[in-house]
């Protein structure tokens, strides 16, 4: 507990200097009022809300390794000769981006551990955004009031994709070339106006001398402009709803509980920002990441087996992979389904679908209450298996981006992978919905099962008649809460279609709709137990002598006709089962 | 064991007067202290390692700044892979002990004891949005603003088309000179002799033996404008085979002796076609897998590809240097709209 | 008998005297196989040619004909190429990588442990040799890395080799399951010599494509990869997938234990 209070120590020399400052800021800025709000705001405390900040740290590790960067790197194409410790380059002719990346990589001291660093941690801010997306989704933490903040985080993943992307190809060397190269084929592709995106991206054909200057402006100011706005806007919203919080003893959607920002949330997430840090520089300090001296400055000519771009966008990969061949003409013009398919239709739906995913359920719950209490994954099923199903897609894309490497360490033939992934593209998302389902249900029945019936503690009892039975102990009402204390999730009830006078109602499409989605997403579902279920099942076993709120406790050895008997624990174990801690 | 009561799809609950119908919250755990809390030997253990750990911190980033100094690069991959390990590995310490410190004292030196804070409805109640909807609604009465639908009207255009001054010139200039048929011409011309990529050095057929593959760039690269604009629409993959081996071409007389060319951009999304399995006559596309085979006129046999690589019409010149016959018969590289215009 | 047997069984005796088998067969044919030295390439002589026809009609007649001049398949039987002008340099390249006598029928026939010593694999070459003309085996200095120029070599490389072998020679896929191997255990000598005749599906680089000095350089700037990488671990040199893979493996990972330890209440 708290300590006992004491009279306040006389005033040292540094808490006179605080002060002074403190007040000092104060009448000039009122500040006084931000730290009365905020210093002891209380935030909830799990591990898996800790995912969002590896990537806001990871965020701020690029702003500091990238301002490092930008400190030697020049974002030119003008053709040097490189001369330098580098062997394996001297004389060769290419463009200055390059040559300031080898630079960078080989003379500038620590140039290649913030080069390292900034590309591993652009790899692991995406998969952070991943992850955290992830929880947030399996949780159903964007319900309102969250769903703008949903909307805000995915713009934030569509602009790492982007600052991703803009970032490795500023060193121009063969690898993130043909990467380009790809990008221009791509849009090339889009109907009518593709050759002037082209030009327009390109000033000109392709290569050109333009693009790695407005890369480097978009890589450096445009997109980290718009995603520290956004960043703020996200973290805005996260303390205006005040954040989400776990199931569990004491937690309701009117309440936070936790622990104060300051000091405990100022030790753990600041020290969480070091440790992403260093993380992030112990793997640039032992792993190679990007080595473009091996790559070479970029030729159209030249490409290297291993050509994928990096793990994020290797889902645009392959798609491209995968696609058939597929691509006719009317009258006079081309079109492209073999790479409209798979940039733009396929990617447009999936994140369409994505982004939409907090209306769409909204609708088909038709619940307009405010959430603040997670949901545990088993508890939506649906939702869990359609992420699980969404995920399994793009992993057999990411996959397929990989077929060469795949064929190469596996002995395969890279057609028969080809061959596999069109197939499993379609079968391997409907088999995961489905498994994920069915395991969900399986964990709610057997939350089901544990509270009617307690743990299993493995005691056999025989008794003087010659039966067996195995004794359970019953779950502490702390225990029990986490299992009983979601909402079940039924279809919704919608009026009849035609009121009292057989006349047709407005917007009965619309809820005919709504009650059809919605049936698919609840009309299997497992409800929670109810007291009225546990004292049925305890009267017909009589097994945990759970004191209910009329009944009076009772042990007994029931042989009772249907069959399952569980011997009560004995007196003492019982007693004060509610409020003590239990295992 | 057994289950006496069929729990899946049971929906209906007992409104029994009795039973609530549903559970109720317990309430918040009660506190279990730390051993730190009561043993003050633990704490003060505790305490001491939080400081060790700030400590290592302060010698890794001075061992940081050592490596800085003392352990340059250097000339060989073994210095410089010293050198960033060691500056990374002074970085990993000076930061690992900062986090670990601050974590550790949270977990284990400071207040434990959860609290819970009321949450408040977001909307904001109803009283104030009275009153935002009454100070929206006396500000509107005082712009004057009323039923004055032209005036209106010209304010959202003026506001909606002013962005266009920048926003045009901006993307106007962005493409050069927008001559977009560029894409469909390369520099092969009638004559032009074909050269190895990268030294630019002409070849003899006779140098061609079955079962090379040539990476071909047109002579005179390096003398235009933009070599590199120019490569990435003229590189040409060249193979020899056995004549007989030739199933179809795309031109009469385009092969010269079993020597075939074709246009190296992959007519897919453009990457380098560059592999050849000699023995199948195939070429490959390392990006996507797009096959074409050579001995049938670069027909797409496996991928994403949809149209065969353009071929090069080649011959030899007096001096029996190989030449082209002419240009390429349709734009190389990938599909785009108006490819057949 | 019947005593000493009674005697003798004991419940493990047969996992005993199988495992004493199994050793007994490793140790002889440990000691049968013919050893692999180096010894320095000998010159072609009358007796190494005859020698030669000898391995050849022992060893691989059956696929390329008693004269080597070749075999069709036929029936799933066996059949090889001619071998006639394939030169010396094949026959060194293919044999002493191990891929010749070919023993497996699959998408591409691969490197295997090496069947003859360096004098009989002279004997074979200077053998095949024999029956025509063809690209020889080069010299020491043909092959030295330290005598090869490896800027110029690496720009070859990205030109002619990286699409098959990736941009340092850690191998890459090629159509229905067949590849191009690895380079970083290839000897200089057999990597000039697998340019020079085009083993498989490799193309020919005869010597007009790229000259011996480029194939030198190429040779050399192979070598320097040896040196690994100024980064730290070359992570097998895949690129963004491998490095991916660790990202998520040794970042996500890293980070995500360290959130539960920051998560979970102290002791």
């Amino acid at each position: 507990m708290s300590t006992v209070d004491s009279p306040p120590a006389p005033p040292t020399r540094t808490t006179r200097a605080a002060a002074a400052t403190a007040d000092y800021l104060d009448q000039r800025t009122g500040v006084g009022n931000a730290v009365k709000e905020f210093a002891r705001k209380i935030f909830p405390d799990h591990w898996s809300f800790l995912l969002g900040e590896i990537a806001l740290y990871s965020f701020v590790v690029l702003l500091i390794s990238g301002t490092f960067l930008t400190m030697f790197f020049v974002p030119s194409m003008t053709e040097v000769h490189y001369h330098g410790p580098w062997a394996a380059m001297d004389g060769v002719q290419m463009s200055e981006a390059f040559a300031s990346t080898l630079r960078l990589s080989f003379e500038v001291r620590g140039g290649l551990l913030m080069r390292q660093i900034h590309h591993w941690a652009a790899l692991i801010f995406m998969a952070s955004i991943v992850t955290h997306m992830m929880r947030v989704f399996f949780t159903g933490a964007f319900r309102k009031p969250r769903e703008l903040n949903w909307l805000v985080g995915f713009t934030l993943m569509i602009l790492g994709l982007l600052a991703g992307f803009s970032g490795y190809s500023l060193p121009d060397d063969v690898l993130s070339g043909n990467g380009l190269r790809i990008a221009d084929g791509v849009a090339r592709a889009i109907p009518i106006l593709g050759s002037y995106v082209s030009f327009g991206l390109f000033g000109g054909e392709f290569p050109g001398v333009d693009l790695i200057p407005r890369l480097f402006t978009v890589h450096i100011l445009l997109i980290p402009a718009l995603i520290l706005a956004l960043i703020g806007l996200h973290l805005l919203m996260v303390v205006l709803h005040k954040h989400t919080q776990y199931p569990g003893s004491g937690r309701t959607d009117k309440n936070v509980v936790g622990y104060p920002l300051f000091p405990v949330y100022v030790a753990k997430a600041g020290g969480f920002f070091f440790v992403v840090f260093a993380v992030i520089a112990l793997m640039a300090a032992t792993m190679t990441i990007n080595p473009v001296w091996n790559y070479g400055p970029f030729d159209p000519g030249v490409v290297s087996a291993g050509a994928q771009p990096d793990w994020y966008m290797l889902f645009l990969e392959g798609g491209l992979r995968l696609m058939p061949g597929w691509e006719f003409v009317i009258g006079q013009y081309t079109v492209s389904m073999n790479i409209l398919i798979p940039g733009v239709v396929i990617p447009g739906l999936l994140f369409t679908v994505l982004a939409l995913w907090p209306f769409i359920e909204a609708f088909a719950t038709g619940d307009k209450r405010e959430h603040h209490v997670l949901d545990r994954p088993r508890n939506a099923p649906f939702r869990t298996a359609f992420g699980v199903a969404y995920l399994t897609a793009f992993l057999i894309l990411v996959l397929a981006g990989s077929n060469d490497l795949i064929a190469t360490h596996f002995h395969l033939s890279i057609n028969d992978i080809t061959w596999t992934f069109r197939v499993l593209f379609f079968v391997a998302p409907v088999l995961a919905f489905w498994i994920t389902k069915r395991i969900c249900f399986a964990l709610q029945r057997k939350d089901r099962e544990l509270v009617l019936h307690g743990h299993e503690t493995g005691r056999i009892v025989r008794f003087a008649s010659g039966e067996y039975i195995e004794v359970h102990k019953p779950l502490d009402a702390h225990e029990r809460w986490l299992r009983v204390q979601h909402e079940p999730r039924r279809p919704v009830e919608i009026e009849p279609a035609e009121d009292s006078r057989g006349v047709r109602r407005k917007g009965y499409r619309i809820d005919a709709a709504r009650r059809r989605l919605s049936k698919v997403f609840y009309e299997d579902r497992i409800e929670p137990v109810t007291p009225a279920e546990l004292a049925a099942a305890q009267s017909h076993g009589g097994h945990d002598a759970l004191p209910l709120a009329h009944e009076e406790r009772h042990e007994e050895l029931t042989a009772g006709a249907s069959g399952s008997r569980h011997l009560a624990p004995e007196p003492e174990d019982t007693e004060g089962t509610q409020g003590t801690q239990r295992h | 064991m057994s289950t006496h009561h069929d729990p899946s799809t049971d929906v209906t609950t007992r409104g029994d007067g009795a039973l609530p119908e549903r559970f109720d919250d317990p309430g918040l755990h009660e506190h279990r202290a730390r051993v730190g809390d009561s043993d003050p030997k633990a704490n003060k253990r505790a305490e001491r390692q939080v400081v060790v750990l700030f400590t290592i911190s302060i010698l890794g980033t001075i061992g940081a700044i050592v490596a800085y100094a003392l352990v340059p690069p250097g000339e060989t991959v073994g210095t410089m892979r010293l050198s960033n390990l060691l500056l990374g590995l002074g970085l990993f310490l000076g930061l690992a002990g900062i986090g670990l410190a601050a974590v550790h004292w949270a977990k284990a030196l400071m207040n434990d004891h959860e609290r819970a804070e009321d949450r408040h409805p977001t909307a904001s109640s109803d009283s104030v949005r009275v009153k935002a909807v009454e100070a929206l609604r006396e500000g509107a009465k005082d712009s004057a603003i009323g039923r004055r639908g032209v005036l209106k009207g010209a304010m959202v255009t003026s506001l909606a088309l002013f962005p266009l001054a920048i926003a045009v010139p901006l993307v106007g200039n962005l493409g050069g000179g927008w001559d977009v048929s560029q894409s469909k011409r390369t520099m092969w011309r009638r004559g032009t002799r074909l050269t190895i990529d990268p030294s630019g050095r002409p070849i003899k057929a006779s140098d061609v033996t079955i079962g090379s593959a040539f990476h071909v760039i047109p002579e005179g690269l390096e003398e235009t404008e933009h070599p590199l604009n120019e490569k990435a629409k003229a590189v040409v993959l060249m193979v020899r085979m056995d004549p007989r081996d030739i199933k179809s071409e795309q031109g009469e007389g385009w092969s010269y002796d079993g020597i075939l060319a074709f246009s190296k951009i992959c007519t897919h999304v453009g990457c380098p076609v560059a592999l050849y399995e000699q023995q199948t006559h195939h070429i490959l596309c390392p990006c996507h897998q797009s096959t074409f085979d050579a001995a049938d006129g670069a027909k797409v046999v496996f991928g994403p590809a949809h149209r065969p690589l353009p071929q090069l019409p080649i011959t030899v010149d007096d001096e029996g240097y190989l030449v082209a016959q002419s240009g390429f018969d349709s734009p190389i590289g990938p599909s785009f709209w108006e490819r057949l215009t | 008998m019947k005593a000493l047997a009674a005697r003798r069984h004991h419940r493990s005796a047969p996992v005993v005297l199988l495992l004493l088998a199994l050793l007994l067969t490793g140790a002889v044919y440990a000691i049968a196989q013919p050893a692999s030295a180096d010894a320095a390439q000998a010159a072609a002589s009358e007796s190494d040619v005859a020698a030669g026809q000898k391995l050849f009609q022992a060893n691989c007649a059956t696929c390329h004909g008693v004269s080597a001049e070749g075999r069709e398949a036929v029936d799933g039987g066996a059949g090889g190429p001619s071998l006639i002008g394939v030169g010396a340099a094949a026959v060194d390249f293919q044999v002493g990588t191990g891929r010749m006598p070919a023993q497996m029928n699959g998408a591409q026939i691969q490197a295997k442990p090496v069947q003859f010593d360096d004098e009989q694999i002279a004997q074979l070459a200077a053998y095949v040799a024999s029956l025509g003309a063809g690209p020889s085996i080069p010299s020491e200095e043909q092959v030295d890395p330290s005598k090869g120029d490896a800027a110029n070599g690496m720009a070859l490389f990205r030109t002619n080799c990286a699409m098959c072998h990736n941009a340092v020679g850690a191998g890459g896929a090629l159509s229905q399951g067949k590849w191009a191997p690895a380079l970083t255990d290839t000897t200089p000598t057999h990597i000039y010599e697998a340019m020079l005749t085009g083993p498989q599906s490799m193309p020919v680089f005869n010597d007009a494509n790229i000259t011996p000095d480029e194939k030198r350089d190429i040779i050399a700037y192979l070598d320097e990869q040896r040196d690994g990488s100024p980064g730290g671990l070359t992570l097998g040199s895949l690129g963004p997938v491998g490095e991916g893979l660790w990202a998520w493996v040794v970042g996500i990972g890293l980070l995500i234990g360290a959130s539960v330890w920051i998560g979970a209440k102290s002791s």
